[in-house]
């Protein structure tokens, strides 16, 4: 592919996408500190797994409600 | 403790300093490929809560902390990029144009649009930054992960792809 060429698509392109010359125009830290607030009030992945497994004790060993409860 | 060393061991009011010190040319850099200011500010914070994540694995000592960031800017815009629908209809912000040649003209963008939606992220990004942002082809190839000769490669085959589809519309490229 030829200089000329190349230019001819980069004069196509900008013509379609003018540069971007924007600025961030707000502080974006609240969002940021939202953000980590979530993650802070997030389940963590274990006590999913642990409730999945007492649910599923219950279901297959019906017998084993009260032994759990005892335990809670 | 410096604060790049303090960051990586956790400290809060370290992240929140490079936060403000950065925020701005992180999105000036996602807005450059994403082209929307909005989607370009969320990608922000999503490029900071990346780099929270991963802070420990930063070496503050050898690492270019700079580098690392706009790597991870750089792919959370492909990952936006990737989930998002290819841009063919033109925003609805540009001014309404009703005359013969405007027409044309925005039809010229919409097939260009569609031509670059045939690209895929990672190339899309490498035109838009090397040609029409006019980067460094070596700060191309280091956002992307990638040599300056790739990011070479890379782009040159987008314009291939672009001239490909452009002509084929009718479009002299």
């Amino acid at each position: 592919m030829s200089e000329q060429e190349l230019e001819k698509i980069k004069s196509l392109l900008k013509e379609a996408y003018p540069p971007q010359n924007e600025e961030l125009r707000r502080d974006l830290w609240l969002e940021m500190q939202e953000r980590l607030s979530q993650r802070e009030m997030r389940v963590p992945w274990w006590d999913w797994a642990l409730l999945a497994a007492a649910s599923a004790l219950t279901l297959l060993f019906p017998g084993a409600i009260p032994a759990l409860l005892y335990h809670l | 403790m410096e604060v790049l060393e303090r960051f990586a061991a956790g400290d809060a009011e370290a992240f929140e300093s490079l936060f403000r010190q950065h925020q701005g040319m992180v999105f000036r850099w996602i807005v450059r490929i994403v082209r929307n200011a909005a989607v370009a500010e969320e990608l922000t914070v999503e490029t900071f809560w990346k780099m929270h994540l991963a802070r420990a694995r930063f070496d503050a000592k050898k690492g270019n902390f700079c580098g690392w960031m706009r790597r991870i800017a750089t792919n959370a815009a492909l990952d936006y990029l990737r989930r998002a629908r290819p841009e063919v209809e033109l925003p609805e912000e540009l001014p309404a144009r009703r005359t013969p040649v405007a027409a044309e003209q925005n039809e010229l963008r919409r097939l260009i649009f569609a031509a670059m939606g045939q690209l895929s992220p990672q190339v899309r990004a490498a035109v838009l930054l090397a040609l029409v942002e006019e980067e460094p082809y070596e700060e191309v190839g280091k956002a992307l992960g990638i040599s300056t000769a790739a990011a070479k490669l890379r782009v040159f085959r987008g314009v291939r792809v672009l001239r490909k589809e452009l002509t084929k519309v009718g479009v002299q490229a």
